[in-house]
């Protein structure tokens, strides 16, 4: 008798605790109906979009901006969206007409002003933006964002700006403005979609701190509350202009911290999107099975890279560069590291940009050992160890050890991997110029065009360019490509400067990252755009 | 008593200023500017690097900037991550998810441990004791991750009891199985130490005392056995609610809570260091507070026990 009452004291507890949890679980998700619930993470900046460079606090600018023009989310096209025309006759004086009509969230109208405040503040060097650079190529820009006379490691400061608003841009009613650039840029209506050209309302200039807690846009969803590292809510905004009006409710952004947590969350429908799939699930395509017809695939916007330090002397010979890429089975380490996660690369750029050209890259990407064993004898050999290094907190390390040890294998040289602790720390190396081998380096396009991947990376003396490359010839390919009469030239043009990296190959490209994406049972249809990000305006819920 | 706890109270203050100085030096000495990497490979601008810069004294020797933070803290200012948020208002969110994902925690373990230790450490030798000795040592020997990840998958996944993951502001119901994960481990601990100590003063001097005095046997092992052996587990209990707060960091990964062990993982993983600071302080305060209480409670299960 005793025995028996004492375990039914030990089953109580736990047969309560089984009811209880079951209480709590089970129920809707998504809350009510109309609310689409997506995973993301802490954005890294205050959501002020020219502030905002990340992929987290891009996801919501975008739902709560509309810039002059927006990418269409099936294949990036470029569409007017505020703009009603943007006009240019030589590619370097652009005349921007807007469409009436357009209310920020807070009532007030959309005017040429609020672009061109919203702009130079940005660019404009005190402030402190990280989207500054992106008006780089606006006349007048050098005035408001002086360089810094000793470098970025010196003690001097950059002096203040003696005017706070860039030449180039200039008001000329309540819906046309004028932008003058330094240098013909036939892309520039491309470039404007993102984040950093959207505009924002006078109340932003009249107290930013407040703006930051609740950012007002003037895009298809407002603002509705946060709770910093829980969740963010935005709500369909009734007055939107665009012709894209939302269909749904609303939309939470959900922060999560282990992506096989909010893959358990989409399988067992508490969750409406999830932007990637954890490799625990791609493993055997589990996750086709899981989601069946809602697991999509397209491709991506990341590419994943190794730069050369060619400002070493053991890296100056190409031909040395041909043969260590040329030593990388890049195939084999897709499939067992990222378990076909990634497409091993045959170029600079990804498919998904407007312009690309495949197999750009030709022989130097293609995995042939013995090739590669003769390219490096031609070179004259490698003397000592190449390391290969990452920054340890990235999640990079398991394929780079992969990458060493395929060069280790093939070459037969001496390769160690050598992780930095920190992304900091790796940057600070890169940005002082002191690799010594091999070092990670990835790139996430800012709009799709081929220029993205191009310009800022290899162009001589370009803020990334953290290999010292340097090749007069592709500056000038870059230059004509530029200023070429049509847009259509112009992505020719970057494909023949892309083709000249194939031959120098400052950087072993090594692949990209398709967008691997779930939706839940109640979404019916829905675009991604190709940097992981679901466009809220295509959304339709099941009914 | 009264001295005793005054003392106590002040010895807080050069440990509290201890620790969170080690924390500060620890956080801020990391090698790796936390600004050169804010920005992905495009790299930051200079401007934006010099005004974060600015705004942590990061120019500043280390130690004025540790007693700058520290002035601050004492206005109760816990000051800003990079994003801009206030962290206090981080911890103002994260703190109460955790406190009660820990006492539901604590009791679980505190009851199915004291239980399974009180019914073998009375009997003893039978096939209830070996089966307590087995399953402790399997979750022992199992990593929290490996339990969090085969209930989360079992029970939510496959099953649909639970949520796999808990909502944003989660019932004590949603908390319960997480919380069973997290205990696990000290549970096993728990029984096992109840039932040695038990064991131990059965044989004891006043036991036999008590037995010989004719009390029931209910009232022996309550009040005589019971209070003298509990004091051991009392002291495993009281500061493992202090690892609780801040070791949940696997658990509340796996079940997506956000409270404060995922909120500094995180933090030290971006290397913001005010927030993970001014969190770490307030772990520190909870240890010190609850091995008071823990040190407090002795006197009063064990009479012989005296602070004067």
């Amino acid at each position: 008798m005793r025995k028996g009452r004492l375990a039914a004291a030990v089953a109580v507890p736990v047969a309560v605790a089984m009811l209880a949890s079951a209480c709590g679980g089970g129920g809707s998700a998504s809350g009510e109906d109309g609310i689409v619930t997506l995973d993301w993470g802490e954005p890294e900046n205050p959501l002020v979009p020219g502030n905002t460079t990340e992929e987290n606090g891009g996801f919501v600018i975008n739902a709560l901006f509309t810039g002059l023009v927006e990418y269409r989310a099936s294949d990036l096209k470029v569409e007017n969206a505020v703009a009603e025309s943007i006009t240019t006759t030589d590619n370097t004086n652009f005349t921007i007409k807007l469409k009436p009509g357009w209310t920020f969230h807070d009532g007030t109208p959309v005017k040429a002003k609020n672009f061109v405040d919203a702009w130079n503040y940005t660019a404009y060097g005190p402030n402190g933006f990280q989207g500054s650079s992106f008006f780089e190529q606006v006349d007048g820009y050098d005035v408001v964002h002086p360089k810094d006379p000793d470098g970025e490691a010196g003690p001097a400061t950059p002096p203040t700006p003696p005017t706070k608003e860039m030449s180039g841009l200039k008001v000329v009613d309540d819906n046309t403005f004028t932008v003058k650039l330094k240098n013909p840029f036939t892309i520039f209506p491309v470039v404007l979609g993102y984040s950093a050209y959207k505009p924002l309302p006078d109340s932003f200039f009249a107290d930013p701190k407040k703006f930051e807690e609740r950012p007002i846009g003037n895009g298809p969803f407002k603002f509705v509350d946060r709770t910093p590292n829980v969740e963010l809510n935005v709500a369909a905004y009734e007055n939107y202009a665009g012709a894209d009006k939302p269909q749904i409710k609303g939309a939470k952004f959900k922060v999560y911290e282990q992506l096989d947590g909010a893959y358990q969350d989409l399988v067992s429908g508490n969750l409406d999107f999830l932007r990637a799939i954890p490799v625990s699930a791609l493993v055997g395509d589990k996750w086709k099975q899981d989601l069946g017809e809602r697991a999509k695939e397209k491709p991506g916007l990341l590419t994943q890279n190794m730069g050369f330090p060619i400002y070493d002397e053991q890296f100056k010979n190409p031909l040395l560069r041909k043969a260590i890429s040329m030593s990388i089975d890049r195939k084999t380490i897709t499939e067992t590291v990222f378990a076909g996660g990634r497409d091993p690369a045959d170029g600079f750029a990804t498919p998904a940009v407007e312009g690309f050209v495949p197999n750009q890259c030709g022989e130097a990407c293609e995995f042939n050992p013995e090739k590669a064993k003769q390219y490096l004898a031609q070179a004259g050999g490698f003397k000592g160890t190449l390391t290969v290094k990452t920054n340890g907190d990235g999640g990079h390390n398991e394929w780079s050890e992969a990458v060493a040890a395929s060069i280790r294998q093939n070459l037969g040289i001496n390769v160690v991997f050598t992780p930095v602790p920190t992304f900091g720390e790796f940057r600070q190396t890169a940005n002082a110029f002191q690799f010594d081998g091999l070092f990670r380096t990835g790139w996430k396009a800012d709009y799709p065009n081929l220029e993205t991947f191009l310009t800022q990376l290899y162009r001589t003396g370009a803020s990334s360019n953290d290999y010292g490359y340097s090749n007069p010839a592709f500056d000038a390919a870059l230059d004509r490509a530029n200023a070429a009469p049509t847009i259509e030239e112009a992505n020719k043009g970057y494909a023949e400067a892309e083709k000249l990296l194939g031959q120098d190959l400052p950087i072993v490209p090594l692949w990209t990252q398709p967008v691997q994406y779930g939706f839940s049972e109640r979404i019916a249809a829905g675009e991604v755009k190709a940097y992981r990000e679901l466009d809220l305006t295509t959304v339709r819920l099941n009914p | 008593m009264g001295r005793y706890l005054l003392r106590r109270l002040l010895q807080l203050i050069p440990v509290f200023i201890g620790t969170t100085l080690i924390i500060y030096l620890l956080v801020w000495t990391i090698p790796g500017d936390p600004f050169a990497g804010k920005c992905g490979d495009r790299g930051c601008p200079p401007e934006y690097i010099a005004e974060m810069h600015a705004k942590y004294n990061l120019d500043d020797p280390l130690i004025i900037q540790y007693f700058k933070y520290l002035g601050k803290l004492f206005t109760g200012d816990f000051g800003e991550t990079y994003a801009g948020i206030p962290v206090s208002q981080l911890i103002e969110s994260a703190y109460p998810v955790t406190i009660k994902l820990a006492v539901i925690a604590l009791i679980i373990e505190g009851v199915i441990g004291l239980l399974a230790g009180i019914l073998t450490g009375l009997r003893g030798r039978g096939f209830l004791d070996n089966l307590v000795l087995v399953s402790t040592l399997f979750l022992i020997s199992l990593p929290v991750f490996v339990t969090g990840f085969v209930i989360q998958i079992s029970l939510g996944t496959e099953l649909g009891i639970i949520r796999p993951t808990v909502s944003s502001n989660p019932s004590i119901g949603e908390l319960i199985a997480p919380a069973f994960v997290l205990a696990s481990l000290s549970m096993a601990y728990v029984a096992r130490l109840t039932r040695t100590s038990l064991m131990e003063n059965r044989r004891a001097d006043y036991v036999r005392t008590a037995v010989a005095k004719g009390l029931e046997p209910r009232r022996v092992v309550g009040v005589h056995l019971l209070r003298n052996s509990v004091i051991p587990v009392i002291t495993f209990l009281g500061t493992d609610l202090g690892a609780l707060m801040g070791g949940a960091i696997v658990t509340e990964g796996v079940f997506n809570i956000r409270g404060i062990g995922g909120l500094i993982f995180r933090s030290i993983l971006t290397k913001e260091g005010t927030t993970v600071t001014g969190i770490v302080t307030l772990l520190v305060l909870v240890y010190l507070l609850m091995n008071l209480i823990v040190d407090l409670l002795y006197a009063a299960l064990d009479p012989r026990i005296r602070y004067d």
